[in-house]
């Protein structure tokens, strides 16, 4: 993956997919470091499956065997001298997360890129799910909570055209103050 | 500043058409975002598609949505479209440029770029 914004789309699809009704997305900046955190509330996974999920031969697609989508991301953030956690419960407080830790310092570090974008994918193909995207440094946040777009619009879909570019300016300017 | 008032605008001037659309779009543009799709470049088509469609006042009848892994992971980006009474086209190695063009040529003109499709580059 060219940024690392592509391994956050990547990762928050299989929340999507676990029927997360609610996924957070969390990039925190500190010192030489870069963590982001995908937490979701979707159906979660029995422990053999979260062992194994790093493994480039382990899958959940049928139409090939390789599944590449945590072992990339492992794979970038190992590279910087990082690493990834995945922790996942089935039952009760279902659900997964996956964090994975840069040193932003490193040779090796992918930048974070278009995280715009990857928010604007992510709410245009499931609007009718979730998303809190936060971005920490500093002092600074950029926040996007699609429960409190969602109050203001009723039934008016998240991904309406005008709807999709506001949530793309509001991103924009927040990012212009925290620069 | 972006506010939430401007959300409450943008909701009032949907709602109308909102209901009026249900159930219109006859032209469906399906992106492939699997991990293959991502990493060869699906975000910036995808958006590519919504924002074209959009400008282009195609939205009443052309509904651009994704999927996962269609299975033919080394021709992508790879974009379907599915239209009522006709056969399914598939466009493969997709760019945010091709993008442009299929909405002009093939949504907007109703020609079908052979060029980009799978049968083309087999």
């Amino acid at each position: 993956m060219k940024e690392l914004s592509l391994n956050i789309l990547d990762i928050a699809e299989n929340s999507v997919k676990a029927k997360a009704t609610l996924t957070e997305i969390i990039v925190e900046e500190k010192d030489n470091t870069l963590t982001f955190t995908i937490i979701d509330d979707g159906t979660g996974m029995p422990k053999e499956i979260v062992e194994s999920v790093t493994d480039p031969f382990y899958t959940t697609r049928t139409t090939r065997k390789v599944g590449l989508g945590l072992p990339l991301l492992k794979m970038a953030a190992e590279q910087t001298g990082g690493k990834i956690f995945i922790t996942s419960q089935q039952g009760d407080n279902h659900g997964t997360t996956v964090s994975a830790l840069f040193y932003k310092d490193h040779i090796d570090f992918t930048p974070l890129g278009d995280v715009i974008s990857t928010m604007i994918t992510l709410i245009q193909g499931h609007p009718e799910t979730d998303f809190l995207f936060k971005h920490i440094k500093g002092k600074g946040e950029v926040k996007l909570d699609t429960r409190e777009i969602r109050q203001v619009l009723g039934d008016v879909p998240l991904n309406e055209y005008e709807v999709i570019k506001w949530i793309s300016e509001y991103l924009r300017e927040q990012y212009e103050i925290f620069k | 500043m972006k506010s939430l008032a401007e959300l409450q605008a943008i909701k009032d001037r949907m709602k109308d058409k909102v209901v009026l659309r249900e159930g219109t779009n006859s032209v469906r543009v399906v992106v492939g975002m699997a991990t293959c799709g991502i990493a060869a470049g699906a975000r910036p088509v995808l958006n590519t598609f919504v924002e074209e469609v959009n400008n282009k006042g195609l939205a009443e009848t052309v509904a651009v949505s994704q999927t996962g892994c269609i299975g033919i992971c080394q021709f992508e980006p790879v974009v379907e479209i599915f239209e009522a009474g006709k056969e399914k086209v598939t466009y493969v190695k997709m760019t945010s440029e091709k993008a442009k063009e299929v909405v002009e040529k093939h949504l907007k003109g109703g020609k079908v770029i052979q060029e980009y499709t799978i049968a083309a580059n087999q």
